[in-house]
C-alpha cells in the first residue's frame, strides 16, 4: 500500500521558550515523509501566503495541526490561518472539495495534567472537548477528525530525558500514519491518541 | 489709449481701479468680474474719463485680450486628450446643439427685427457663443465649477470656441461679394484661397508636433539650468508665440492658445506652466473686464435705452430658453439645468472680434455693430448678477428641497484628493504604495532628469517646485484632503508644512522626517504624522540580523515594532524638551539606557522584549500555559 504525505503545520510564538516543542518538532521532521512548516517562521507578520498553503494541504493526506494548548485553543496565527486558508467554495460550501477525504490530527502540548482535564476536573471538559471547533472545521471540510496526540504537564517536563519518550511515540505516531498502520476506527474515538498506543498501531509488517 | 497719456498714466489709473472697486465689489458679495467691469465703467470717457473710450481700437483692450488668450492656454492645460475624448458627448452634442439653436433662433429674432437674411444670420451665430471668460472666472470663483452644470457650461464654452473658426471662415461667404482682403493682421492677405487653407492646416499641425515632441525637451533644458524666471520668460513666450502664429494665420490667438495648452496637458511641467501663467492670467483678465467696462458705449445706450434694453431683453431670453429647452431634452436636474442656464445667457467677447470682422468685411452696418457691441457688453455685465441670484436664492432651495433633484456635485477629473511632494527614494515607495490601492496622487518632483525616468516607468510625474503657492494652488491644494511631504530637504520640508497650515488648513499631513533632530521639531510643531526617513528600513534590517543571531521570526519582528513604538514614544516626549538642552540629552540617556537594559538580561533570548504570554514556567500563581 502506498504511504501517506503527512504535513505539520506548527504554531508556536516563542519556540526559544519551549523545551517539549523542539524535541517534538524535531523528532517529527526526522521522520522520513513528513514535511514541516513552520507557520510564525513563515509569516511573522500575519502575511499569510493563502495560495502557498492551499497547494501545501493538496498535496499531502494526514494534515496535522501542531501547536501548544493556549487559553483552550491554538495561538492566534493558526485562527488566523483557519480563517483565510479554508476558504468557502475550496474547502467547503458549493464546490469546496479540496480537503474532502483527508485526515486531520492535531497535535498538542499542554501545561495541566489529564486528570485536571475531565470531567470532574478543574476544568471540567476534557482538551478534546475544547478543541471541538477545530474538529467541526474538519468536518466541514470532509476531513475524519483523529483524536489529538496530547503531551501533558509540561511544565515538569524539565529534562531531555523527560521529554525523549513523549517525542518517540509522536516519531512512531507519525510513521504508522505514513505507512497505515494506524487503526483509524479506534483513533477517531479515544479522548487523545497517545493514551495507549499499543492499542492502536500494529507492528511493520516484514517487507 | 489716448495718445496724451503715457504707459505709467494708463496702468496706473487701470490699476487704482481694480485694486479699488474688486476688493470692494467682492466684500459686497458681488464677485470680481462685476467689480473689474464697473471699475472699467467708472474710468471709461463716459464717466471719469480717465481713459479714452473707444471701444473697438482700445490698445489696452487689446493687450487685456491676452489674458483671454492665456486663460484659454491654461484651461487647455487642465485638459488633455483623453479628459477632452471623455467629455465628447455633453461638448459636441450639447454644445453643439446650443450653438445652432441659439443661432437659428437668434437669426429668426434678427430677421423679424428687420436684418436681411444674410445679415440675421451673421447676428445669430455671432451672439450665440457666450463669454468663456466671464462664465469660467465666475464660476470658479463661487467654487460652483465642478457642479454637474458647471461641467456642462465648460463644455458648451469649449465648443462655442471651437465653432468661432468655421464663423470666421463663412463670415467672408456673407458678404455676398469677392472679399479684397482678409481682414485682420494675418500674413496670408492675398494668397490664394487653398494656401490660406494650407497654412492653417500647417500652423495647426505644427503646434501639435512642437507641444508633443519639442518642448518637453526644451522645458527640460531651462528647468534643469535652474533658473525660475527664465522658465516664466519661456512659458510666456510660447503662449505669446502661439497667439501670433495662430494671428498670422486668420485663426483666433485664444483658440492656438488652447490647443498648445491641450497638447502640453500630458507634459510633466504642466503645473509648473499653471503656476507660473496663473497671475499674468488673473491680472490681465481683470484688466481685459476692465476694458470691457471703460469700452461700454453710454453714449449709445443712453442715447435709446428702451432699444437697448429690449435688443438685451430679447438675445437673453431667446439664448435662455434654448438653454432650458436642452437642460430639459438632456435631462438636467432643476438645479443643474438653472445654473446651465443662468451661465450662458450672455453674449460673448468673441463677439467684439467677430462683429468687427463682420463690420469690416461689409457683412454689417457700422451701426448695427456698434448697436449689437453695445447689447453683447450690457448682456455680459449682466452675467455675475445672474450668477449671484443662483447662487443666493436658487442653489439654496434646491439643497434644501430633497435631495433627489440634486445630482451629486461632479468630481473633477485631473484632480486627485491626494497630493505627493517628492518622488525620490521616499516618496516612490509612499507613490506606488497608493498606487497598489488605486490611488493616483498628483506628484510633484523638482528633478527634471529623474521625472524623465519615473515617466518612462509609466508614472505621471509633475516637475514644479511645490514650495510655491501658485503650483499647490495649480495641483488643487485648495481642494485636495491629504498631502504627503515626502521632499529631500529639511528647508523644503519645513516651509512645505508651513504654506500648507497657513494657507490649506484642511490638508491633512503625513511629513517625512530627515533625522530625530527633525522628527523632534515638526513634532513639536505639532505635527501629528511624522516619519522617520529611514527608521522603517532600519528596524527591518534589524529584526532580519535578530533572525540571523537565532531568535524566532516572529520574536524578531516583535522586537522590531516594540522598538518602533518605544522610539515614537522617546521622539515625542523629546520634542517637547527640545528647548531645553540639558534635559533633552538627560532624557536621551536615559531612555537608551532602558532599552538597552531590555537585551542585556540575554542577549539572544531578549524575554524582556515579549509579553509575559509563553512564558517556559509559570511566573506565578502556578498558571498552566507554559508550554
Amino acid at each position: 500500500m502506498s504511504r501517506s504525505r503527512i504535513l505539520i503545520l506548527f504554531f508556536h510564538p516563542a519556540l526559544h521558550k519551549s523545551q517539549v516543542n523542539r524535541h517534538l518538532i524535531a523528532a517529527a521532521e526526522a521522520v522520513d515523509g513528513v514535511s514541516v512548516r513552520h507557520q510564525y517562521e513563515l509569516y511573522p507578520d500575519y502575511l499569510i501566503d493563502v495560495k502557498a498553503e492551499q497547494d501545501a494541504l493538496v498535496a499531502h493526506d494526514i494534515i496535522i495541526l501542531h501547536h501548544p494548548f493556549y487559553w483552550y485553543s491554538a495561538p492566534s496565527l493558526a485562527k488566523e490561518w483557519l480563517d483565510l486558508v479554508l476558504e468557502i467554495g475550496w474547502a467547503f460550501g458549493e464546490g469546496g472539495t479540496a480537503l474532502l477525504g483527508k485526515r486531520l490530527m492535531q497535535a498538542v502540548t499542554c501545561g495541566g495534567s489529564a486528570e485536571i482535564y475531565c470531567c470532574g476536573g478543574r476544568h471540567l471538559h476534557s482538551v478534546r472537548e475544547f478543541l471541538l471547533p477545530f474538529e467541526e472545521s474538519a468536518r466541514l471540510c470532509g476531513m475524519t477528525y483523529l483524536a489529538p496526540f496530547i503531551v501533558y504537564g509540561t511544565g515538569n517536563l524539565r529534562s531531555a530525558e523527560e521529554v525523549a519518550p513523549h517525542a518517540r511515540d509522536y516519531a512512531a505516531v507519525l510513521e504508522a500514519m505514513r505507512d497505515g498502520r494506524l487503526d483509524l476506527e479506534k483513533a477517531v474515538k479515544l479522548q487523545w491518541l497517545n493514551e495507549d498506543l499499543s492499542a492502536l498501531i500494529t507492528t511493520p509488517s516484514p517487507p | 489709449m489716448n495718445e496724451h497719456h503715457g504707459f505709467f498714466e494708463v496702468a496706473l489709473v487701470y490699476l487704482a481701479a481694480a485694486v479699488i472697486s474688486v476688493p470692494l465689489a467682492k466684500r459686497l458679495g458681488l464677485g470680481s468680474v462685476l467689480g473689474y467691469l464697473a471699475a472699467g465703467v467708472a474710468i471709461g470717457p463716459f464717466a471719469l474719463g480717465l481713459v479714452g473710450g473707444d471701444a473697438q481700437g482700445g490698445g489696452v483692450m487689446h493687450v487685456a485680450e491676452f489674458g483671454v488668450v492665456v486663460m484659454l492656454f491654461l484651461i487647455g492645460l487642465e485638459l488633455n486628450l483623453p479628459a477632452l475624448w471623455r467629455m465628447r458627448g455633453s461638448l459636441l452634442g450639447l454644445g453643439g446643439l446650443q450653438v445652432l439653436g441659439s443661432g437659428l433662433a437668434l437669426a429668426g429674432g434678427a430677421a423679424w427685427w428687420g436684418l436681411g437674411w444674410r445679415q440675421a444670420l451673421a447676428t445669430g451665430f455671432i451672439l450665440s457663443l457666450s463669454s468663456t471668460a466671464i462664465v469660467l472666472q465666475s464660476l470658479r470663483e463661487k467654487s460652483l465649477q465642478s457642479t454637474a452644470g458647471g461641467h456642462h457650461a465648460f463644455a458648451t464654452l469649449l465648443f462655442q470656441d471651437l465653432a468661432v473658426i468655421p464663423m470666421l471662415a463663412v463670415l467672408p461667404l456673407l458678404a455676398g461679394k469677392e472679399v479684397a482682403a482678409h481682414v485682420g493682421s494675418s500674413a496670408l492677405v492675398g494668397l490664394p484661397a487653398w494656401l490660406q487653407g494650407l497654412a492653417v492646416l500647417g500652423a495647426v499641425s505644427g503646434v501639435v508636433v512642437l507641444g508633443r515632441w519639442l518642448m518637453p525637451y526644451v522645458f527640460g533644458y531651462i528647468a534643469r539650468s535652474g533658473l525660475r524666471e527664465i522658465f516664466t520668460a519661456a512659458a510666456l513666450l510660447l503662449v505669446i508665440a502661439l497667439a501670433t502664429l495662430m494671428n498670422q494665420v486668420g485663426l483666433s490667438p485664444a483658440l492656438g492658445a488652447f490647443l498648445g495648452g491641450v497638447v502640453l496637458a500630458g507634459s510633466s511641467y504642466r503645473h509648473e506652466l499653471e503656476g507660473d501663467l496663473e497671475p499674468f492670467k488673473g491680472i490681465l483678465l481683470g484688466l481685459f473686464f476692465v476694458s470691457i467696462g471703460a469700452s461700454m458705449d453710454l453714449h449709445l445706450i443712453m442715447a435709446n435705452p428702451g432699444r437697448i434694453a429690449l435688443l438685451v431683453a430679447g438675445v437673453v431670453l431667446i439664448k435662455a430658453t434654448v438653454l432650458a429647452g436642452l437642460s430639459k431634452s438632456f435631462r438636467f436636474g432643476a438645479d443643474t439645468g438653472s445654473l446651465y442656464t443662468l451661465s450662458l445667457f450672455q453674449a460673448g467677447e468673441f463677439a467684439f472680434v467677430l462683429l468687427g470682422q463682420a463690420r469690416a468685411l461689409d457683412v454689417l452696418a457700422s451701426e448695427t455693430a456698434a448697436t449689437l457691441n453695445a447689447v453683447v457688453a450690457v448682456s455680459m455685465a449682466l452675467t455675475p448678477l445672474a450668477l449671484l441670484v443662483y447662487q443666493h436664492w436658487l442653489m439654496p432651495r434646491f439643497q434644501a428641497g430633497g435631495a433627489t433633484q440634486t445630482r451629486p456635485a461632479d468630481v473633477v477629473e485631473h484632480r486627485s484628493p491626494v497630493i505627493l511632494v517628492g518622488f525620490g527614494r521616499f516618496g516612490n515607495y509612499v507613490g506606488r504604495l497608493l498606487r497598489s490601492q488605486g490611488i493616483r496622487p498628483v506628484i510633484l518632483e523638482t528633478d527634471a532628469e529623474h521625472i524623465e525616468l519615473t515617466r518612462r516607468l509609466g508614472f505621471e510625474v509633475h516637475y514644479g517646485d511645490a514650495t510655491r503657492l501658485e503650483l499647490l494652488h495649480a495641483a488643487g491644494a485648495a481642494d485636495a484632503k491629504l498631502m504627503i511631504i515626502a521632499a529631500d530637504a529639511e528647508e523644503t520640508i519645513d516651509r512645505l508644512v508651513a504654506m500648507a497650515r497657513r494657507h490649506f488648513p484642511q490638508l491633512q499631513l503625513v511629513v517625512r522626517a530627515n533625522g530625530m533632530d527633525h522628527r523632534a521639531r515638526l513634532l513639536n510643531a505639532g505635527v501629528e504624522h511624522v516619519f522617520h526617513e529611514l527608521a522603517g528600513s532600519a528596524l527591518d534590517a534589524g529584526a532580519r540580523a535578530l533572525r540571523l543571531l537565532g531568535l524566532p521570526a516572529y520574536t524578531a519582528e516583535r522586537a522590531a515594532r516594540r522598538f518602533s513604538r518605544h522610539d515614537l514614544e522617546t521622539a515625542a516626549e523629546l520634542a517637547a524638551l527640545s528647548h531645553d538642552e540639558p534635559a533633552y540629552v538627560a532624557l536621551v540617556r536615559e531612555r537608551v539606557a532602558a532599552l538597552e537594559s531590555l537585551f542585556r538580561s540575554d542577549p539572544i533570548h531578549p524575554d524582556g522584549l515579549d509579553d509575559h504570554a509563553w512564558d517556559r514556567v509559570p511566573r506565578q500563581r502556578g498558571h498552566e500555559r507554559g508550554n
